[in-house]
C-alpha cells in the first residue's frame, strides 16, 4: 500500500513538473497533445488488465471507446427543440435538458453532458456485460477475432448511419462542465486546466487499477492467466471474473471516449477502427502485457509523438513495426519487471530491498 | 423479386464468394501446418496483384502473372523465415500480433512503393463491358475465368496434399507435428512450404480478380476479414469446406441488398462471423476436434 | 599547412551564411493538413505534391513580397483526431498564417471552430456546403459547390427528358452531401429518384447495387463519389447491360478512374472543373492558360495526369498567395479581408468571386459538362 502510494505521487510529481516546465519555457501548448495522450492512456490501462492480466486478447477495443464518445456526442448535439411533449419537457423540467446557443446564433435543446456521459458509459457497459460472456468462452484465435468483429461491426454502423454523422463524425460538441469552474474543452485558455483534467482521471484510474490488481479479483485473475483449468479446480470462477475485467476494461475505454470527445469538440469514425484498436494493442505489448506503470509510460510517450505527427506518414507503419519488434524479441514488453531488477542489481548490487 | 433479378444477384454472389474462398483456402493451409491464423493473407493478394500490373508493363498477361506469383510465394517463405521460423513455442496472442504487425508492414511498404492509386490487370477476355447474357441475367467473362482458375487450383490442391510425397509430408504434418518429425520430416521446411503455397494461391486469387474489383495498397484488409469469416465458418482446416461457405457468404451478402441499405452490407459478414463464432466455432462443416486449437513449435 | 586554410574558409563561410541568414526576410509559415496517406489518399496525395510543386516554384522566384514561403504539410490520414491536433499545433505553436486543407469534410467541420478562435485562415480542399455555410469568418474552401454540380446535371437531364432516376452514392462525407443536395433538388427539377443505393467506399464490386437499380427501371444513374468504387460502378451497370446514360460527380476528375474502367467509361456525363479538357478550350477561355500551366507543370514533375482533386489544393495556395500579394502583409486580418474582397480571381476551379456572403466563390459557372470519349476527357456536346 505504501509503495503504491508512493508510486502514485512520485508519477503526480512528474505530471506536474511537465506543466510547470512546459509553461515556464513557453511550450505550453505540448500539454495539448499530452492531454489527449491522457485519454488514450485511459483505453490502453483497461486494455492492459484485459489482455496482460486476465490474458484475455482484444483487438476490438476502439468499439467500446467509440460507443462512449458517438453516444456522448449525438446526445449533447442532437437538437430535441422540434420534438414537444410531455416526456421533453419533463426531461427539460429536471434539468437533464439544457439550452445552449449555436455556433451561428441559434438555440438548442440538448441533454447536458453529465446524462450523456453516464448514458453512453452504461450503454457501453451493457454491451460488455451481454458480448462478453459468450466472447470470453472463446479461445486464442476465436477470442481474437470475435473482439475484431466486434470492433468492426461498431465501426460499420457508426460509419453508415445518417444519424451519427456517417462519414463526417458529429462536430460541435459542446464542453463538458465536469463541476463549477472545470470543464472538459479544447479552449486554449483552460489548456492547462484540462491537462490537469486529463491526468487527473488517469491518476484516479491508476489507482482503481492497481487495487484491482492486488485485491482477490486481481490475484484470481493472475492464477487464470497462469492456468485456467487449474484455478477453476479451486473453485475460482475464472468465467465471472474475466467478465467483470472485461466490463472494467470497456468502461474505461468508454469514459475515454466520452472525454476526448468533449475535449475535441467532435468524433469521428476513425476513433472505431481497426487500426486504433491494433494501436491501442501495440502499446500494451510494447508497456509490458501485465506492467500497468510501464504500459502507462509508453501510451504517454508514443501517443504524444503520433499525435504531433512525429512520424509524419509512416505513422501506421511505426505501430506495425513496433507490434513485430516486441513479438519478436521483447514477448514480455520493453519495461518489464525483471528489466527493473537486472538494472537495480547492476546499480545497486545487493543488500538492497527486494520487490516483487 | 422475379428470377432474372435473384440469379444476377446469385451472379454477384457467386463472383464476391469465389475471391473469398481463394482467401480462405490460404488461411487454411497455413493454418493447417502451424496452428497460426495469417493476418497478413490479404496482404499476399494484394501483392499479387500490384506485382503482375507492374510486371504487365513489359511482360505478355500470362508470364506478368506467373512471375508475380513466384515472386509472392518467395516473399511467403521469406517472411515465414524471417519472422516465424525461429520463434519458440509461441503464444497464440504472439503469432496474432506478429502477423497483424506484418500485415500493417506491408501495406504501408505497399502504399511507399505504389503510391495510393488503384491498378488493375486487362480483363483475360474482352473488355470492361462485355458480358455473356444467358436469358435475362448477364456475366462478365472474367467472372467465369475467377470460378474456373479457382476451381482448377482447389482441385490441383486437392491432389497434391493427396497424391504427392510433399503434400502427403505436409498432410502429417498437420495431423500429428511430433509423430512426423519423428518419421523424419522436416516440420520446419513444411511451415515455409505452406507459407509460399498460400502466398501463390492468394496471389493467383488477386491477379484474375484484379480486373473486376482492382488493386490498391489497402485491398487486403478487407479481403482478409471476410476471409476468415469463411474459413470459420466453414471449419477452420477444411478447404474444401472453405470454397463453399465462402459461396454461401458471398450469395447472403448479395440478397441482403435486397432488404437491407447497402451501407450496412459488411455487417453481414461480421455479424456471421460472431454469431457463428458464438454458436458452433468449429464451423458449418467442421468438426470440434479439428477447430480445438493447434499449438505451433 | 593546407587543413588549417581549409578551416579558416570553412569559419568564414559559415559566418557569411550565418549572416546572409540573419538577414534574410522571415518565412511566411502556411501549414497544410492533409490526408496524404490512408482511406483519402488519393485526395490528400495530390494536393500534397501540389502544394509542394507551388512552394518551389514560388520560393525560387524570390518568395511573396520578398519573402519565402514555408510550408507545413502535415499528415492526417483522414484522422479527424490528428486534424484537431495538427491544427491546434500549426495555429498556436508554429503560428501559421494559414492553414490549406484538410482534404476531407469531416476532418474540415472538426477544426473550423479551432481556426475560428485562433483566428487563423483556413482554405479547405473540402467540398462540403456546410463548411462555408453558414459563413464564418475565417474559414474559405476552393472546391465548387455540390449543388451547382447536381443543378448542371438536372439541366442536362431536362433537355434529355430524362426524369425518373436511380442513384448511388458512397459512404464518405462526399458522397453523402452529394446525395443529400440530390435529393434536396430533385423535386423541383420534376426529377423522382426511384431507389437510391449507398455503397461502402472500399467495395469492389456493385452489381448487386446497380442491378436493384435497373431492376426498378430507371432511365438514367447519378452515381456520387470520390473513391474508385465510381469506376466500378459504371463497370458493373454496363456488364448487366443497363443502356441509360450514367452521371458522375465531379470526383471523377482523374483520369486514373477512367482508364480503371475501361470501355465502361465511354458517354459517362459529369460536370467538372475545366483542369481536364484544358487543351480543347478556346483560346478565349479566361482560365485555359492557368489551367494549361497547371498541368502541364504538375505533369512533368510527377509523371501522372493533374487531377481535379490537386487543382483544389492549387487554388488555396494561389489564392493565399495573391492576398497576401493584395495586402502588402503578413497580418492575419489584412490577407484575411484580401480574400474576401478578390474578386476575379483565376483558379483551377474556375473564376472565384469572394464577399462577406460567399467564402467558396464559385458559382454554376465553373463546372463544364464533360463526357469521355476514346478514352479521354472532353467536352460533352461538342
Amino acid at each position: 500500500m505504501r509503495k503504491q502510494a508512493l508510486q502514485i505521487a512520485g508519477f503526480a510529481a512528474v505530471v506536474a513538473a511537465i506543466q510547470l516546465v512546459a509553461s515556464l519555457t513557453g511550450n505550453v501548448y505540448h500539454l495539448t497533445q499530452m492531454t489527449m495522450s491522457a485519454y488514450y492512456s485511459l483505453v490502453v490501462l483497461g486494455l492492459c488488465i484485459l489482455t496482460g492480466y486476465a490474458g484475455q486478447i482484444s483487438i476490438g477495443h476502439a468499439g467500446f471507446f467509440a460507443i462512449g464518445g458517438y453516444l456522448s456526442a449525438l446526445l449533447t448535439t442532437h437538437d430535441l427543440s422540434a420534438h414537444g411533449g410531455p416526456i421533453v419537457s419533463g426531461l427539460a423540467a429536471m434539468g437533464i435538458l439544457t439550452r445552449r446557443p449555436d455556433l451561428y446564433g441559434g438555440e438548442l435543446l440538448t441533454v447536458h453532458p453529465w446524462p450523456a456521459c453516464i448514458f453512453a458509459v452504461l450503454t457501453a457497459v451493457a454491451v460488455a456485460y451481454a458480448i462478453g460472456g459468450p466472447v470470453l468462452k472463446l479461445k486464442g484465435h476465436y477470442l481474437a477475432m470475435a473482439t475484431l468483429g466486434f470492433g468492426i461491426i461498431v465501426y460499420r454502423i457508426v460509419l453508415g448511419t445518417e444519424l451519427v454523422g456517417a462519414a463526417d463524425g458529429i462536430y460541435d460538441v459542446p464542453a463538458f462542465p465536469l463541476l463549477p469552474g472545470i470543464a472538459v474543452s479544447g479552449k486554449s485558455s483552460l489548456r492547462v486546466m484540462n491537462y490537469y483534467v486529463a491526468w487527473g482521471f488517469v491518476i484516479l484510474g491508476m489507482v482503481f487499477l492497481l487495487n484491482l490488481v492486488r485485491s482477490r479479483v486481481g490475484r484470481a485473475l493472475a492464477s487464470i492467466h497462469g492456468a485456467e483449468d487449474a484455478a477453476e479446480a479451486m473453485g475460482i470462477p475464472t468465467a465471472r471474473y474475466k467478465l467483470k475485467i472485461f466490463v472494467v476494461s470497456a468502461a474505461f475505454a468508454a469514459v475515454a471516449g466520452v472525454l476526448l470527445t468533449h475535449y475535441n469538440g467532435g468524433i469521428g469514425p476513425s476513433e472505431s477502427s481497426v487500426m486504433k484498436s491494433v494501436r491501442y494493442l501495440a502499446i500494451v505489448a510494447i508497456g509490458g502485457m501485465a506492467n500497468l506503470w510501464g504500459t502507462l509510460l509508453m501510451s504517454l510517450l508514443l501517443n504524444y509523438l503520433s499525435l504531433r505527427g512525429y512520424f509524419g506518414t509512416y505513422d501506421d507503419a511505426v505501430f506495425g513495426g513496433i507490434l513485430i519488434l516486441i513479438m519478436l524479441f521483447a514477448p514480455d514488453g520493453l519495461l518489464r519487471r525483471q528489466l527493473f531488477e537486472e538494472l537495480k542489481e547492476a546499480v545497486f548490487p545487493a543488500g538492497g530491498e527486494k520487490e516483487t | 423479386m422475379n428470377l432474372d433479378l435473384f440469379l444476377q444477384y446469385m451472379v454477384a454472389g457467386v463472383t464476391y464468394g469465389t475471391i473469398y474462398g481463394i482467401v480462405a483456402v490460404g488461411f487454411n493451409i497455413i493454418y493447417n501446418a502451424t496452428g497460426i491464423i495469417n493476418f497478413a493473407q490479404g496482404e499476399f493478394v494484394m501483392l499479387g496483384g500490384m506485382t503482375a500490373v507492374t510486371l504487365g508493363r513489359f511482360l505478355p498477361l500470362p508470364a506478368a502473372i506467373l512471375v508475380a506469383v513466384l515472386i509472392t510465394m518467395i516473399l511467403g517463405a521469406l517472411l515465414e523465415i524471417l519472422f516465424i521460423r525461429w520463434l519458440h513455442r509461441p503464444s497464440v496472442l504472439r503469432m496474432i500480433v506478429i502477423t497483424i504487425g506484418l500485415s500493417i508492414l506491408i501495406r504501408e511498404a505497399a502504399l511507399h512503393i505504389w503510391g495510393e492509386s488503384v491498378r488493375a490487370l486487362p480483363y483475360f477476355t474482352g473488355n470492361s463491358v462485355t458480358s455473356i447474357q444467358l436469358g435475362g441475367v448477364y456475366i462478365s467473362p472474367q467472372v467465369l475465368w475467377v470460378v474456373g482458375i479457382s476451381a482448377v487450383v482447389v482441385l490441383i490442391l486437392g491432389g497434391f496434399f493427396r497424391y504427392t510425397l510433399l503434400g502427403m509430408q505436409m498432410r502429417a504434418c498437420a495431423a500429428n507435428r511430433d509423430a512426423a518429425r519423428l518419421c523424419g520430416i522436416s516440420a520446419k521446411n513444411m511451415v515455409t512450404f505452406s507459407f509460399m503455397l498460400s502466398a501463390g494461391i492468394g496471389a493467383l486469387g488477386g491477379c484474375i480478380v484484379s480486373p473486376i474489383t482492382y488493386v490498391q495498397y489497402d485491398s487486403g484488409v478487407p479481403l482478409a476479414i471476410k476471409g476468415f469469416t469463411v474459413a470459420i465458418l466453414g471449419g477452420l482446416g477444411n478447404s474444401l469446406a472453405s470454397v463453399g461457405a465462402g459461396m454461401l457468404l458471398g450469395i447472403l451478402e448479395s440478397l441482403s441488398i435486397s432488404v437491407l441499405p447497402a451501407a450496412y452490407k459488411d455487417v453481414i459478414s461480421v455479424a456471421i462471423l460472431l454469431v457463428i463464432l458464438f454458436v458452433r466455432p468449429s464451423g458449418l462443416f467442421g468438426s470440434s476436434e479439428v477447430s480445438r486449437l493447434k499449438e505451433f513449435g | 599547412m593546407r587543413g588549417r586554410n581549409g578551416i579558416i574558409v570553412a569559419i568564414v563561410a559559415l559566418a557569411l551564411l550565418v549572416g546572409a541568414g540573419v538577414q534574410a526576410a522571415e518565412p511566411i509559415k502556411v501549414g497544410a493538413i492533409l490526408a496524404v496517406t490512408g482511406p483519402a489518399s488519393f485526395l490528400g496525395g495530390p494536393e500534397s505534391r501540389t502544394l509542394k510543386m507551388l512552394a518551389e516554384e514560388v520560393n525560387a522566384k524570390g518568395g511573396i513580397n520578398g519573402h519565402k514561403v514555408e510550408l507545413i504539410i502535415m499528415d492526417s490520414g483522414a484522422n479527424p483526431e490528428k486534424a484537431v491536433s495538427f491544427a491546434k499545433q500549426l495555429i498556436e505553436e508554429k503560428k501559421v498564417l494559414a492553414i490549406l486543407g484538410p482534404s476531407t469534410s469531416g476532418e474540415t467541420m472538426k477544426i473550423k471552430g479551432i481556426a475560428e478562435e485562433g483566428k487563423a485562415i483556413l482554405l479547405s480542399c473540402a467540398a462540403a456546403e456546410v463548411i462555408v455555410n453558414p459563413v464564418a469568418k475565417w474559414v474559405f474552401k476552393t472546391p465548387q459547390k455540390d449543388s451547382d454540380a447536381i443543378q448542371v446535371i438536372f439541366n442536362q437531364m431536362k433537355k434529355m427528358k430524362i426524369s425518373r432516376i436511380g442513384v448511388l452514392s458512397g459512404n464518405t462525407g462526399f458522397g453523402k452531401a452529394g446525395k443529400g443536395q440530390i435529393e434536396k433538388l430533385a423535386p423541383g427539377n420534376g426529377i423522382t429518384i426511384l431507389a437510391s443505393e449507398v455503397y461502402d467506399k472500399a467495395s469492389t464490386d456493385l452489381t448487386a447495387e446497380v442491378t436493384k437499380l435497373k431492376a426498378a427501371n430507371v432511365e438514367a444513374i447519378v452515381n456520387w463519389s470520390i473513391v474508385p468504387a465510381q469506376s466500378i460502378v459504371i463497370k458493373n451497370a454496363r456488364q448487366i447491360g443497363f443502356i441509360g446514360p450514367i452521371f458522375q460527380s465531379h470526383g471523377f476528375g482523374n483520369i486514373k478512374y477512367v482508364e480503371a474502367a475501361g470501355v465502361a467509361a465511354e458517354g459517362v456525363i459529369f460536370p467538372a472543373g475545366r483542369l481536364l479538357v484544358a487543351g480543347v478550350l478556346p483560346d478565349s477561355n479566361p482560365q485555359k492558360a492557368v489551367l494549361l500551366k497547371y498541368k502541364n507543370d504538375y505533369e512533368k514533375k510527377y509523371k501522372e495526369e493533374a487531377s481535379t482533386f490537386g487543382g483544389h489544393a492549387y487554388d488555396a495556395f494561389m489564392i493565399l498567395a495573391k492576398a497576401i500579394e493584395k495586402a502588402g502583409s503578413t497580418d492575419k486580418e489584412k490577407v484575411r479581408d484580401a480574400i474576401e474582397t478578390m474578386r476575379g480571381f483565376v483558379g483551377t476551379g474556375g473564376v472565384f468571386d469572394f464577399s462577406a456572403e460567399d467564402h467558396n466563390g464559385l458559382g454554376i459557372d465553373a463546372f463544364e459538362l464533360l463526357t469521355v470519349k476514346d478514352g479521354k476527357f472532353a467536352l460533352y456536346g461538342k
